[in-house]
């Protein structure tokens, strides 16, 4: 870890100003940052601390939908009842996300922004990544790559994106709410995070300047109809290999809208559209689910160890479809 | 060890010994008062922070410095160019366990990736960290082999020797295998894995003239004294090290690695108390690691089950600096009733940090080898796994035909095998399945020797009538000084509350390293044998004191119990021991040690044994390997307590799981870094990972093997599991994975 300044914000004006200055990093739950500045993946010369900012609300909105606070806690929200009640799918994959100690301390902000994973991005005696170091190679693809992208990755990229929350957003069509000291914007999710392409170095829209205020959530289309399945090497304290988010509308026996995310699996929260696709209009029974599933991976372009993530995304899809649609 | 001579402490009659007596020093753990290595805050101490290479092979062409050396409050950067010349380079005291081939700046070669090529002094740690990663290291690269597969094609025999031979034979395997109807032949592998206990190493280093004091986290007080001394070429009595408490070690800690050695040279430089504590990543390679194994295994065997040949060929790596072997083929040596079989060890060196002791070397990686064989000839042979084993149990160990000082493992076998509900099994595979589950039901057998070695104790009867009793052994969290805390308070007669037990710390008696579950059998003969002395000696000075009630009896007539002199003949001639001692007014001293006995050793096997049952339950679909339950049965001689017994086991056995679904230390392919070097990407079992682990105990004490009947229990309870867990795997799957660690990957 290299010196810096520190800095508390006292108002989100203040913090948004201080953001205009170059090299410059929000502090909030600290989870994710601490540990890129611990291993010099991050050097930010000044940390602005903004924990102490008004944004850690939980409100319904007129429409029925949900403004959550850049500050709230993982923890804090998924066992929020409103949250528990109307957002089920956002609830269980806040939990099923890290440990108990780290959601206590995670935002929401924070965990919109955490890095992607990558053992060599991490790593900085790896001189090869065109993440930390754009234009230096990336040894992730010819290294061990269990954990890497089988969808969206170019030649210069293969990271995945970590978060579980981010997954469930992206099926519950949320927006970023973001400040600058050039005004307001709303980044609807599936906008917010990047494919790698030849700036892998950008995992986010999120421009420099920007600070994350809150996230908004429309009224859930879903109901109970939801699902998160989370794949992982071990029970608990473990990011996916593949994770499924799944939100189905059925009326009148038919699926007339569907949301089937994917994490784990790409450098952004991956959202399958064939498999929406092929199941709205469709009675959801387990052929319309196998087709589904099958759909999700198509396009799938696997690396030398992670071939196994391909069939496992579609068995998780097809599970997650079950779960959320109670097929047997 | 039978020494059995002391007609005052009657074997069987034991009041605290094997009771489940808490941690005595669980409320100095708990509450933060346990002092660790690196919590010893001296005046004027500084911060050093290692610097490691970042390629596996290479000569180093040019360490720029001056970036580090201008940083904020830096005091020191050692390099092999300003560092100072030690005897032969710096391999005075490679002497194994305790010394090691250590790298210590005093050359520009570097021998795999990680290895420490500087060190960084600055007054804050933080100045330290960031002043260490402003080092440029140039390097003109040398060859490197990386690739196990590639290495294994020219093994070499093991240049160092431990107690076991590289290679064995007994009977004749050739003629035992063309006598088998049915055979196995197949190859296992296990990875390489680092230990990372809680605690990382740590050392503080001191000088006090030419006085060097060493805080370190270390299971071998005595082997980091001498190992010290010889390397920086200072007699043994200049070197003094301490390390009350360690946060765990499982073998890590066994031997002196380079960042020691380097906190004393920094310290000496700077005439100023150093601090070195490791980071987390830096515990995957300069500090040693399990090493990656290859095992092939031949079984040959009659229709009845009745073995008749067994080979075990284990390949494992090592570093080109050192060889150390893993002996995995040890179980195959003494485990099974077989007339003929062979064994070796070799080594394949790759450019990586020198691999070492890892919780029960050999049998933790070589019992999933052998038990998952043994399992795959009982499959072969259409007879029941236990069955198998029942009909080939040895009544005397196979290669030396010496018979066992003990062994219950049938009885393990039965218990365990009850309490699980093994007569219940379908041995086909797929044919217990529960929804989407697939159920699958595995037996391994765990197994691990009984080891020895001299060690000495002193007691202190003090004037208030508590006692010091003092070893320089160490407890990384096993529960040493609870253990030896108990023998003296049963030796002497004293409640346990008024016996205190100090160990780590090389002004006292020196006692052996706490590795090879040694410490309960080697350390605990010693401290009973100074606290027998030392209760008669206050016997003979009770019964010459005018004052004493048990004035004038003889020896024989006295006795102590909880903290009260009196007649064995008369109760009511009694005294409390405080009054007595103080009345005297100073204290009584006793020393006492206690080594092997080595006639018993030439004649008698001494092994502890145990059965191991194991359920998992596997989604069909998803392939996510879960272990509700593992009922396991032990014969490891009586327990000293209860209490750190079963937790000694259940620790273990949580390793077993780790070992066999959950570790594997990624090497990199074109760099030789450890890929996962740390705790979110190296795996090991959380809670929620382990079900209910059903542990219970054959009593039997093993009096051939120590006055006390104690084998060691640190090791055993990693072995077996492994074994347990993969054949329990092929039963639910039909799938027979050879190669740990077993991931969902492999079974959908």
């Amino acid at each position: 870890m290299q010196a810096f300044d520190y800095v508390r914000a006292r108002s989100i004006d203040e913090a948004v100003l201080n953001l205009r200055e170059p090299s410059t990093r929000c502090l909030a739950g600290g989870t994710n940052l601490l540990d890129l500045m611990k291993g010099d993946i991050e050097t930010p010369v000044r940390i602005v601390d903004i924990n102490r900012l008004p944004l850690n609300e939980i409100v319904p909105t007129a429409d029925g939908g949900l403004r959550i606070g850049a500050l709230v806690r993982n923890s804090d929200l998924a066992n929020h009842r409103y949250v528990r009640e109307r957002y089920p799918l956002l609830s269980r994959a806040l939990l099923a996300g890290a440990s108990p100690q780290l959601r206590n301390m995670a935002t929401v902000g924070g965990n919109l922004l955490q890095r992607t994973r990558c053992y060599y991005f991490y790593d900085t005696a790896y001189a090869a990544c065109n993440k930390r170091r754009p234009g230096s190679g990336c040894a992730a693809r010819e290294g061990y790559n269990r954990i890497h992208a089988i969808f969206g990755a170019s030649p210069q990229c293969v990271a995945t994106n970590p978060s579980d929350m981010s997954v469930a957003l992206l099926a519950l069509d949320a927006f970023v709410d973001v400040r600058s000291a050039r005004g307001s914007r709303r980044i609807p999710l599936t906008d917010f995070h990047r494919l790698p392409g030849s700036t892998p170095e950008r995992d986010t829209n999120l421009d420099r300047d920007e600070l994350i205020v809150g996230v908004i959530l429309p009224p859930s289309r879903f109901g109970g109809r939801v699902d998160y399945l989370k794949v992982r090497d071990r029970a608990s304290y473990a990011f996916a290999l593949v994770s499924v988010a799944t939100g189905l509308r059925v009326v009148d026996g038919r699926v007339a809208d569907a949301r089937v995310t994917l994490g784990g699996v790409a450098h952004k929260p991956w959202r399958a559209e064939a498999a929406e696709r092929a199941l709205i209009g469709r009675p959801l029974n387990n052929e319309t689910i196998a087709a589904a599933s099958d759909a999700a991976v198509v396009g799938a372009i696997p690396l030398r160890d992670n071939a196994f993530k391909v069939d496992l995304a579609r068995r998780t899809v097809a599970r997650s479809l079950r779960n959320a649609g109670a097929v047997a | 060890m039978n020494d059995n001579n002391d007609d005052s402490f009657n074997e069987g009659t034991y009041k605290i010994i094997g009771q489940p007596i808490d941690r005595t020093d669980g409320r100095l753990k708990v509450t933060g008062a346990a002092r660790y290595a690196a919590e010893f805050t001296l005046p004027r101490l500084c911060h050093a922070v290692l610097v490691q290479s970042t390629v596996p092979s290479a000569r180093i062409t040019r360490l720029d410095t001056r970036d580090a050396e201008r940083s904020p409050g830096v005091l020191l950067v050692l390099t092999h160019l300003n560092a100072p010349a030690l005897p032969q380079r710096g391999r005075a005291a490679v002497n194994p366990p305790a010394g090691r081939v250590m790298s210590l700046l005093q050359d520009d070669v570097v021998n795999y990736n990680g290895q420490p090529i500087a060190v960084v002094v600055a007054d804050t740690f933080e100045r330290a960290t960031a002043a260490a990663s402003r080092i440029q290291a140039m390097y003109t690269p040398q060859t490197s082999t990386l690739d196990f597969a590639s290495a294994k094609r020219a093994p070499h025999a093991p240049a160092t020797q431990g107690r076991a031979p590289s290679e064995t034979s007994w009977g004749d395997f050739a003629a035992g295998v063309a006598a088998g109807e049915v055979k196995i032949d197949a190859v296992y592998t296990t990875p390489m894995e680092h230990h990372n206990p809680m605690e990382p190493h740590a050392t503080v280093a001191s000088w006090d003239g030419d006085q060097l004091l060493l805080y370190d986290s270390t299971q071998y007080v005595s082997g980091v004294r001498s190992t010290v001394a010889k390397t920086l070429g200072i007699p043994l009595d200049k070197v003094r090290v301490v390390s009350p408490f360690v946060g765990g070690g499982f073998g890590c800690k066994g031997s002196t690695w380079s960042h020691v050695v380097l906190a004393a040279m920094a310290s000496r430089k700077l005439q100023r108390p150093v601090k070195l504590v490791l980071a987390r990543p830096q515990m995957f390679g300069p500090v040693g690691g399990r090493p990656q194994t290859e095992q092939h295994i031949v079984l040959a065997a009659r229709r009845d089950g009745t073995l008749t040949a067994m080979r075990h060929d284990v390949i494992s790596h090592t570093s080109q600096i050192e060889d150390f072997t893993e002996p995995s083929s040890a179980p195959t040596r003494m485990l099974y009733a077989c007339p003929n079989g062979a064994t070796s060890q070799r080594l394949a060196s790759l450019n990586v940090g020198t691999p070492t002791f890892q919780r029960a070397p050999g049998l933790s990686t070589g019992t999933f080898a052998l038990e998952v064989a043994m399992d795959e000839l009982a499959y072969a042979l259409a007879i029941d796994p236990l069955e198998l084993r029942l009909r080939n149990y040895a009544d005397a160990e196979p290669q030396s035909g010496k018979p066992f000082t003990s062994k219950y493992l049938r009885d393990c076998y039965r218990d365990a095998a009850t309490r699980f509900g093994w007569a219940r099994r379908n041995p086909a595979p797929r044919s217990m399945q529960s929804g989407r589950y697939l159920i699958g039901w595995g037996l391994g057998t765990a197994t691990f020797p009984a080891h020895s070695q001299p060690a000495a104790a002193l007691a202190t009867m003090l004037p208030d009538g508590s006692a010091l009793v003092q070893s320089g052994t160490q407890d990384l969290g096993t529960g040493a000084y609870t253990v030896m805390t108990q023998i003296a308070a049963e030796a002497l007669g004293l409640p346990l509350e008024k016996v205190r037990f100090e160990l780590g710390d090389t002004s006292l008696p020196p006692a052996p390293v706490s590795g090879g579950s040694m410490t309960s059998a080697s350390v605990g003969p010693a401290v009973l044998s100074a606290c027998n002395a030392l209760r008669q000696k206050v016997i003979m000075q009770a019964i010459r004191d005018e004052r004493s009630p048990v004035k004038g009896l003889t020896p024989a007539q006295v006795t102590i119990d909880n903290g009260v002199l009196m007649s064995t003949v008369d109760p009511q001639r009694r005294e409390e021991l405080a009054a007595f001692l103080g009345r005297r007014g100073s204290p009584l001293v006793a020393s006492g040690d206690a080594a092997p006995d080595a006639e018993e050793e030439k004649r008698y096997a001494a092994h502890s044994f145990g059965a191991v049952f194991a359920e998992v339950r596997i989604d069909q679909e998803l392939g996510e390997i879960r272990v509700p339950r593992i009922v396991a049965t032990y014969d490891v001689g009586r327990r000293l307590n209860a209490k750190t017994a079963m937790s000694q086991l259940r620790g273990g056995i949580v390793w077993g799981v780790s070992l066999a679904l959950f570790e594997h230390s990624v090497l990199d392919r074109q760099t030789g870094r450890i890929v996962n070097s740390n705790l979110a990407e190296y795996h090991v079992p959380v809670n929620a990972d382990i079900g209910r682990l059903e542990v219970a105990f054959i009593d039997e004490p093993d009096n051939r093997f120590t006055a006390l009947g104690a084998r060691g229990i640190g090791e055993i309870g990693i072995t077996g599991v492994g074994g347990a867990l993969c054949n329990a795997v092929y039963h639910a799957t039909g799938r027979r994975i050879r190669d740990l660690p077993i991931t969902l990957d492999q079974v959908v």
